[in-house]
């Protein structure tokens, strides 16, 4: 295999492996600050009890989300150095402002979060909790604006160097194999970049799907106490706290799916088409609900709803969504291939479509998924509601338990997928009408380099990934402890406890 | 003073701090072997316990402020070094999940496990990091285009080597002198009998790597000849470290590990003040090397990002001195200590 395919696999690899772990702080540390809000406000030890049963569970994914972060932060230079030199000027201020802003915040809270309960008062370690899950969410804004911006770059211009001197070049500029090296794009207006034209869209698609990944792993577990009928009071009360969180989150997703599309359809018309298969540019396009592509006969086939794309795209069944046929455009192909025929610009166009069949699967599973979790909480909230959801003699609820406890798949798979989606819809560019992926490897790594590292990566994530399991399995069996058994809990706690109770 | 010269010492200031807040991670993760009792180890873990997370992002956000504002720099350096950076993550990722696994189960083989991959994740870091610094000591081969001309296998050089020990050394009296804070009882006597050797042993190789850099690395000596307020500056560093054992001596542990870091800082300065204003030096071929200017991002990204770097660094250094502060006092195991 060549270097190219080798460091793309590489970086797939290690940042699908970390992104199991990132939502999950996203998402535990809203559920955190929810648990610790309701134990502020009503004294319930209860849900004291359950922020310090979930911050454990927290602190589990929070390590190995550092761990394999750092790998994440230098693997621009190591894999894509050509690329770093580029968009180094756009690209790395935005990694910085993560590391001043985000992660600064997360991991100096984080030490008040997990150690900090017998050294500081209620209230200050409720902001502390607060400070973590804002830090979070700051590490997603900044690296989800650096993503955009590879997806829709804005403010920025092209620059070469001429004689020491810098040259601005025209926006019609189009870059070529011989420019790398010395043309490089540099800032323009860091909100035009910050605030590019995918960055609020995609932010908000990717921090509800954390608030997904969090509320559905305490879901999940809950469930799972339920059936087994241990930490009766415990389970009831965080499955509650994963229901609002989880509900509020898939209901506004699916909101948020729609614009991230319209967005995809307006900015990254070939993705679009990749997302439905679509080759030939037609009036009242359908959609597939599930199919398969074929790319050589270049049809899908399955089972579609008439007009049903076109009806999301313009609200309008009969509208015209562009086919793969006629993207890029015309003037895009010439102006890269001026002296090409008719009949080999129809060739060339081709490859500069990203791989159909990926981009269309990755994101029909993210979709059912997503319509999945929904049937889910919305039967979960009617349970709930009827109060049948905690019964746990009847066989139905005892069914519909183990689907929650399964559920817990659900926005791991659709968060990947949806990030597949969005990355391999982007191919063959790496920063989109700009810079191939191709042209943007490091000159000097050679595939053996990479196979090297990506065995040991292979192995090193293989064996984190089952002692997280493991480990997480015997945090469930273990359970939360019971609070008449916490003789460390400070004494101002407990007063604060006891006024509490009292005035109840 | 241009945009250039002052993102060369931000981004100085925060590969210092990470040297001087991770180096005692480091320390104490390398020691970790060394003592014997289960109890002793959790201490050990637990003196570092709330803050090596904290300490680490330093790295992140040195690597983040590097890729800003020197992103020649960057992409030559992480692609060049690619095979034992790789290692160094490696390492680093093992050293930090160990910290987390190790308590999590009472099991003698598996505290064993996590013991090994914690204290040599910790020594493995050290030593790379150290390499890595001798190996921009000296320079590195690179191409008219600023490519790493190189092998990983040339990188193991024996200066670079000595440099790595030495920072090892560094690293494990830094980190002995901040358990010695941190801890009181039969730890901490233990600990404190150690410290003699090693600030004997890390001067004698500071010594040696001084001695050697004059006569292998003739650039930095021509560098010291035409800027000879280095040698103050190297002389108040082995001042400041000879004031540690006086420290440790009279009881005064804090400010023993003050000088500690003070000392650090100063081979830093040392280290910044030799290679300006050179990013990376290229040996052979000085003229392919990268300096603070043709490595730069333009002055608008260089302005952008001494913005958020004055607002973000005080924030970051209030609540971190908030954070040692909750902190201070002498490790205790409870029941959430790892």
């Amino acid at each position: 295999m060549d270097a190219e395919i080798l460091a793309r696999v590489q970086f797939a690899f290690t940042a699908a492996f970390h992104y199991i772990y990132p939502p999950l702080s996203i998402g535990l540390g809203i559920v955190l600050v929810v648990m610790e809000a309701i134990w502020l406000k009503t004294g319930n030890p209860l849900y004291h009890n359950m922020a310090r049963y979930w911050t454990r569970v927290f602190a589990l994914t929070f390590a190995i989300g550092v761990a394999t972060g750092i790998v994440m932060e230098f693997e621009f230079g190591t894999n894509w150095a050509t690329y770093s030199r580029f968009v180094g000027d756009i690209f790395g201020s935005a990694l910085a402002a993560e590391g001043i802003f985000a992660f600064f915040l997360e991991s100096g809270f984080l030490a008040i979060l997990l150690f900090g309960w017998n050294k500081v008062g209620p209230k200050l370690h409720f902001f502390a909790t607060c400070m973590v899950c804002f830090g979070a969410h700051f590490s997603a804004i900044w690296i989800v604006v650096a993503n955009s911006w590879m997806q829709t770059p804005a403010g920025y211009h092209l620059e070469t160097t001429v004689n020491g001197q810098a040259v601005r070049l025209p926006p019609e500029h189009v870059l070529t194999p011989a420019d790398l090296g010395t043309v490089r794009a540099v800032i323009d207006d860091f909100w035009a970049m910050v605030f590019n034209p995918s960055s609020v869209d995609r932010l908000i698609h990717v921090v509800l799907g954390a608030w997904m990944a969090g509320a559905f792993l305490v879901i999940s577990i809950s469930a799972f106490y339920l059936l087994r009928k241990r930490h009766l009071d415990f389970a009831k009360a965080s499955m509650k706290v994963g229901l609002i969180v989880g509900t509020v989150a898939t209901l506004l997703q699916m909101v948020s799916g729609d614009f991230t599309a319209k967005g995809v359809l307006k900015n990254q018309p070939a993705k679009f088409a990749a997302l439905e298969g679509v080759y030939q540019t037609e009036a009242r396009t359908p959609m597939t609900v599930i199919g398969w592509v074929d790319p050589v006969k270049e049809t899908v086939q399955g089972l579609k709803i008439p007009g049903l794309l076109s009806f999301l795209s313009y609200e309008d069944v009969n509208a015209t969504v562009t086919g793969l046929h006629n993207i890029p455009s015309d003037d895009f192909l010439k102006a890269r291939y001026p002296n090409a025929s008719a009949e080999e610009i129809t060739k060339i166009r081709r490859s500069y479509w990203p791989p159909v069949p990926a981009t269309f699967q990755f994101y029909h599973i993210m979709i059912s998924i997503g319509v999945a979790l929904l049937v889910i909480v919305v039967i979960a909230l009617f349970l709930l509601w009827s109060g049948r959801l905690f019964q746990t003699e009847s066989k139905l609820t005892r069914a519909f338990l183990w689907v929650l406890v399964l559920s817990v798949l659900g926005p791991q798979i659709a968060n990947q997928a949806g990030w597949f989606t969005a990355e391999i819809g982007r191919q063959p560019w790496i920063v989109y009408e700009l810079l191939k992926t191709s042209e943007a490897l490091s000159k000097v790594v050679t595939a053996n380099h990479i196979v090297a590292s990506l065995i040991m990566f292979t192995l090193v994530y293989l064996l984190l990934f089952l002692v997280f399991i493991f480990l997480l399995t015997r945090k469930i069996q273990h359970g939360p402890e019971h609070l008449d058994e916490d003789t460390e809990m400070p004494e101002n706690w407990k007063a604060i406890i006891r006024t509490k109770e009292a005035r109840a | 003073m241009d945009l250039n010269i002052v993102w060369y010492i931000l981004v100085g200031v925060l590969l210092t701090g990470y040297a001087v807040l991770d180096g005692f991670d480091l320390g104490v993760g390398t020691l970790h072997l060394f003592v014997k009792k289960d109890e002793h180890r959790r201490l050990l873990l637990n003196s570092i316990g709330p803050v090596w997370d904290g300490n680490e992002v330093w790295l992140v956000t040195g690597g983040g402020a590097l890729f800003a504002a020197f992103p020649e720099a960057y992409a030559t350096v992480f692609s060049g070094l690619y095979l034992a950076f790789m290692l160094l993550l490696c390492a680093l990722i093992f050293r930090a999940v160990a910290i987390e696994f190790r308590s999590k189960e009472p099991w003698g083989w598996w505290r064993k496990l996590w013991d090994v991959a914690f204290s040599l994740g910790s020594f493995v870091s050290a030593l790379l990091i150290g390499v890595a610094m001798g190996n921009m000591v000296i320079g590195l081969p690179l191409t008219p285009d600023h490519e790493y001309a190189g092998t990983f296998l040339s990188l193991l050089n024996p200066y670079a080597l000595v440099v790595g020990i030495t920072t090892v050394l560094l690293f494990v009296m830094h980190g002995a002198i901040y358990l010695a804070m941190k801890n009181d009882g039969e730890l901490h006597d233990i600990i404190v009998g150690w410290i003699p050797r090693l600030i004997g042993l890390f001067i004698t190789a500071y010594v040696v790597l001084n001695m050697l850099t004059l006569v292998y690395v003739p650039h930095v000596l021509k560098t010291v000849q035409s800027r000879p307020w280095i040698l103050a500056i190297v002389l108040v560093g082995v001042l400041i470290v000879m004031n540690i054992p006086r420290e440790m001596h009279k009881g005064r542990r804090f400010n023993a590990f003050l000088s500690s870091c003070l000392g650090m800082i100063a081979m830093m300065a040392t280290f910044g003040a030799t290679s300006f204003p050179y990013m990376v030096y290229s040996n052979p071929n000085p003229e392919n090397s990268l300096t603070i200017y043709n490595a730069a991002s333009t002055e608008k990204t260089l302005g952008i990002m001494l913005i958020i770097a004055l607002i973000g660094v005080p924030i970051v250094l209030a609540y971190t001195a908030c954070i040692y502060w909750i902190f201070r006092g002498k490790t205790r195991l409870t029941g959430h200590s790892y």
